[in-house]
């Protein structure tokens, strides 16, 4: 038997030896713990997989998973990332970042990481808060959040990650709630499955600077009435006797929420999801409350090649188009001439 | 027939100076005749002066585009300070450079394009070719506008693209001139329009045209053709060269000596685009080239390269280095190895982006939150960015540390012959990955160079945490412990202290290793400089030069050898940067000699500095 045949894995084998140090109640115990989950299901070695992050506190993710991991800077996490994937395109790369570090000060990376399909899985906690820095409101706050550079209230508008994430290029877009472990377990894992940039927006809880910010949806008592969860190839159907649906509106351009059976609304007229249609996945991402339930699960999923695939065929291309690289040919290519010794001027 | 005219005069050096309109391809006529002069045997060097336009207004003294070449039977150090021959497009490239010329030099003008509405966008209130202003110099005045035309007419062109074979022409006549032979830039033109026969075939004829003007025309007297003997370099194989190209060139030696694949993470900017353009074309040796969404992400895709155990490298100018800064502060908080390249421009801000200078070098230094020490190589000539390139990967590897190399725009775009270096004779990079579980923790350090181990992900046994936070010098994890965080920033600038038993001695370019008066220079004011220094030594002047390659660390031996002259000049391309660094090191009375104006020292400003200097002293 070959000695490094793998052993079995468990939660504990990605558990680092690092004390968590997020507040009591955080939402990114929860989001951590169904990775620890996942992740020996899915046969991964923590030798190959690496964790990048930004800063945030959903960025200090990497130390409390025992595999390879780099907390970086503010916002640079894909880029960092897209680094790891073109020196080593086998080891699979987790980003964690924050709505704060995803989105403002990083929206530009994000946006090139997931326009390039570079096979990432991207978890975007979204607390649509600052945590770290105690409390200002980010760029996901919805208007008027209260906070300490906000007293008065916020003025801009939010920007809603999976509409960015689709608008930029993305090829896999998915939305799940910290609380909800075994939905969003299996939402990693599809992450995982798919070969090319998967963003996952997670909606977490930060207990002490934006306390129920999810509540309209993620609250026990209205999950069923304001959580529709997709997949693929199902009608389209939410609500705690599954009756109520989406159906593509009768006058103009959009999606309805109906009543089965009721104004004689039957279920064929409710919209199957289909996660490779980018029109649909469009539509889905804006939804939420108060007219419309949110959409979680896997919104799209349309993959590609991979840029990291794309560019390191391309070296082999090099190689096959202009042979083994000869150094020293390089340095005598074009035009050279030789001086020697006894020449006389 | 045999004029005693054409018989030719042996020169020891020239410069010849093309000027024309940002269209008129003085820039490819300039190459071309660099090639054809480098073939010939003789020592040159070049100095490309274009403007940030791509194509400024035709006709305007902002839209011209210049392009120098000294060549000589000796070793030629710079471009040269005055043109002995201006070639002159239009009526703003001579306004524009007619100031440079010493009398009796040769002006080349093609008066085909000294109209009334280029008279007028050039300034002139009278035509320079009637009012007696170019009495002081040599005129040979031709219509090489006509002349082009009437060469090509047989490829019926339409007259624009006609007319664009204008500087072939001019070259042609420079090649007869200084006789050059055809058949190089006549190859160069079948390559190039392999697969537009009918622009070829007219540039060719054009070329033709030109030279055969020069054998036939009877010429004023005073003009005649030239011989530039041979120079004496050392034998070897030759070729030409530019700062980017051995740049380019450079990193892929290192990577090839280190024994690793590189991951170039690069953002265009002016005048650092082509290394990377360079070696986008050089995927097969195991190069991936980024072209990323900023210069944040290139740096940061380096070191995530780094991290996987690849060469990180980015390169860029200044401002790129600014958008660089935190990130090259977290290769330094995490110890990994990267590469910055920065071609140093012309700023602050945007600057003069076409335009050389060294200003970057204190940013280089400093330009980071907290004490972040890094190592800074700059490169001397064009050749010698091949080099630094890879003592910059070098030192990177060994210290586990980023090291920038500084070039500039002077150095970049400037030519220069080349001594083809055995790569075998250059000694291998040696890169060990780390392997060992037992007692690993991801800054376990290597008690001689205090660089920390280098484990790759991947590697069963090791997986680890890195970041910017700062850790514990004995387990690696994060820490907030004062003591420690004053021990390891000791260590990290340690570290690069140590660089110091890696790299060579300072020596003395030239002259004696004490003295009255050292100049002490850096990067690509080299030639220049001891251009210079010779010329005061020839005539009696007690003066060394000294050029500095390694800035941080400085040669070990540099402090006493400054300290055994009475006085330090230091001619720098800033506003006094290295100098602040010796004297503050060293305290030595160091002294600044600047020049701010986007443009290389000329040898005579030298010379009057240097003289002036040992005057004071007498
Ligand atoms: C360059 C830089 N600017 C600012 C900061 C301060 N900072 C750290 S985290 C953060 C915001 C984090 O918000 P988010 O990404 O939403 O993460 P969360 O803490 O909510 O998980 C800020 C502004 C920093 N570390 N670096
Ligand atoms: S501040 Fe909020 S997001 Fe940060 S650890 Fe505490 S609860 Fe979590
Ligand atoms: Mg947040």
């Amino acid at each position: 038997m070959a000695p490094d045949t793998p052993t079995a894995l468990t939660r504990k084998s990605f558990m680092s030896d690092q004390e968590v140090r997020w507040c009591p109640g955080c939402g990114d115990y929860a989001i951590l713990a169904a990775l620890q989950r996942t992740l020996p299901k899915l046969g991964v070695r923590p030798e190959n997989t690496v964790f990048v992050s930004g800063i945030g506190c959903s960025s200090r993710f990497p130390y409390y998973m025992n595999t390879y991991g780099f907390h970086t800077i503010h916002g640079r996490a894909p880029a960092v990332a897209t680094g790891v994937k073109l020196a080593n395109p086998d080891l699979d790369v987790w980003v964690i970042t924050g709505d704060g570090d995803g989105l403002s000060i990083g929206g530009n990376h994000l946006l090139h990481a997931l326009r390039r399909n570079v096979d990432l899985q991207i978890l975007l906690f979204n607390n649509r808060v600052y945590g770290l820095t105690k409390g200002q409101y980010s760029p996901t706050s919805l208007l008027g959040q209260h906070g300490p550079s906000t007293p008065l209230g916020s003025v801009d508008y939010p920007v809603h990650p999976l509409p960015f994430a689709l608008g930029a290029g993305a090829r896999f877009v998915a939305r799940a709630i910290d609380t909800v472990q075994k939905p969003l377990m299996e939402i990693y894992e599809r992450a995982y499955r798919n070969k090319g940039a998967s963003l996952v927006e997670i909606l977490q809880n930060c207990p002490v600077f934006n306390d129920g910010a999810f509540t309209d949806v993620a609250a026990k008592d209205v999950a069923s009435d304001r959580q529709l969860w997709a997949v693929h190839g199902q009608p389209l159907v939410f609500g705690k006797n599954r009756d109520k649906g989406l159906r593509m509106r009768r006058d103009g351009c959009g999606i309805e929420v109906v009543t089965i059976g009721e104004g004689g609304v039957s279920m064929d007229e409710v919209l199957v999801h289909d996660e490779t249609n980018l029109g649909l996945a469009s539509l889905l991402a804006h939804l939420g409350p108060p007219d419309a339930p949110m959409v979680f699960g896997v919104l799209y999923c349309n993959p590609a090649p991979t840029y990291e695939h794309q560019a390191l065929a391309q070296n082999e291309l090099a190689r096959q188009r202009y042979g083994e690289a000869d150094l020293d040919a390089l340095l005598r290519s074009g035009h050279t001439w030789t001086v020697s010794g006894n020449e006389d001027g | 027939m045999d004029y005693p005219s054409r018989e030719r005069k042996t020169l020891d050096q020239v410069v010849v100076r093309l000027a024309g309109d940002s269209g008129d391809g003085m820039q490819k006529a300039g190459e071309q005749f660099t090639l054809t002069t480098a073939l010939a045997g003789n020592d040159l060097a070049t100095f490309p002066d274009f403007p940030a336009e791509i194509r400024a207004p035709a006709g305007t003294t902002f839209g011209v585009s210049g392009f120098q070449i000294h060549f000589a039977d000796h070793d030629v150090l710079t471009p040269g300070d005055r043109p002995d021959v201006l070639v002159a497009m239009n009526p703003a490239a001579l306004k524009v450079n007619l100031g440079d010329l010493e009398p009796g030099a040769l002006v080349i003008v093609n008066t085909g394009a000294f109209t009334k509405a280029n008279l007028r966008k050039a300034g002139y209130e009278a035509n320079p070719l009637e009012d007696g202003s170019l009495d002081p110099f040599r005129v040979l005045e031709i219509d090489i506008s006509k002349q082009t035309l009437a060469a090509v007419e047989p490829f019926e062109l339409g007259s624009r693209d006609a007319l664009r074979c204008k500087n072939f022409w001019a070259l042609g006549l420079l090649y007869w001139m200084f006789d050059r032979d055809l058949a190089p830039t006549l190859a160069w033109l079948d390559e190039k329009f392999a697969k537009r026969p009918v622009i070829r075939d007219a540039n060719k004829a054009a070329l033709k045209a030109g030279h055969a003007y020069g054998e036939t025309v009877e010429l004023p007297s005073g003009i005649e053709p030239y011989r530039v003997p041979r120079a004496k370099l050392p034998p070897g194989e030759y070729r030409n060269i530019t700062g980017n190209e051995a740049t380019a060139w450079g990193l892929v030696a290192a990577a090839r000596l280190s024994g690793l694949e590189m991951v170039l993470g690069s953002y265009p900017i002016t005048p650092a685009s082509n290394v990377l353009h360079y070696l986008a074309k050089l995927r097969h040796f195991g190069v991936t080239t980024f072209q990323t969404e900023d210069e944040i992400a290139a740096v940061c895709a380096a070191i995530g390269a780094s991290f996987a155990g690849k060469l990180g490298v980015t390169t860029t100018s200044g401002p790129g280095v600014a958008l660089k800064t935190e990130a090259i502060g977290l290769a330094i908080a995490v110890e990994l190895p990267l590469v910055i390249v920065d071609i140093q421009r012309a700023g602050p801000s945007t600057g003069m982006p076409t335009k050389t200078e060294q200003s970057d070098l204190l940013q280089a230094m400093y330009g980071r939150n907290g004490d972040a020490p890094v190592a800074v190589v700059a490169a001397a000539t064009p050749g010698d960015c091949f080099h630094m390139a890879i003592e910059a990967a070098r030192l990177a590897l060994r210290a586990m540390t980023p090291v920038f190399l500084l070039t500039d725009g002077y150095i970049a775009n400037g030519a220069a012959p080349w001594k083809i270096p055995d790569i075998a004779e250059i000694p291998p990079i040696e890169v060990k990955f780390h392997q060992a579980p037992e007692g690993f923790h991801p800054f376990l350090r290597d008690p001689k160079t205090l660089a920390r181990v280098w484990p790759i992900p991947g590697t069963p046994g090791l997986a680890h945490r890195i970041g910017g936070l700062e850790k514990d010098y004995d387990s690696g994890n994060i820490s907030y412990d004062p003591a420690n965080h004053h021990r390891m920033t000791k260590v990290r600038a340690e570290k690069i202290a140590r660089l110091a038993d890696v790299i060579p001695e300072q020596d003395v370019a030239t002259g004696e290793d004490h003295g009255k008066l050292a100049v002490v220079g850096w990067g690509g004011t080299f030639g220049a400089i001891d251009a210079a220094v010779r010329s005061c030594r020839a005539r009696g002047a007690a003066v060394s030069h000294i050029h500095l390659r390694y800035l941080n660390p400085f040669p070990k031996n540099l402090g006493a050898l400054l300290s055994r002259f009475d006085r330090i000049l230091v001619p720098e391309l800033n506003n006094g940067q290295l100098v602040k660094i010796l004297r503050s090191e060293f305290l030595v009375p160091a002294r600044g000699l600047d020049k701010i104006a986007g443009q290389p020292f000329k040898v005579s400003e030298l010379e009057d500095a240097i003289l002036q200097h040992l005057e004071q002293d007498a």
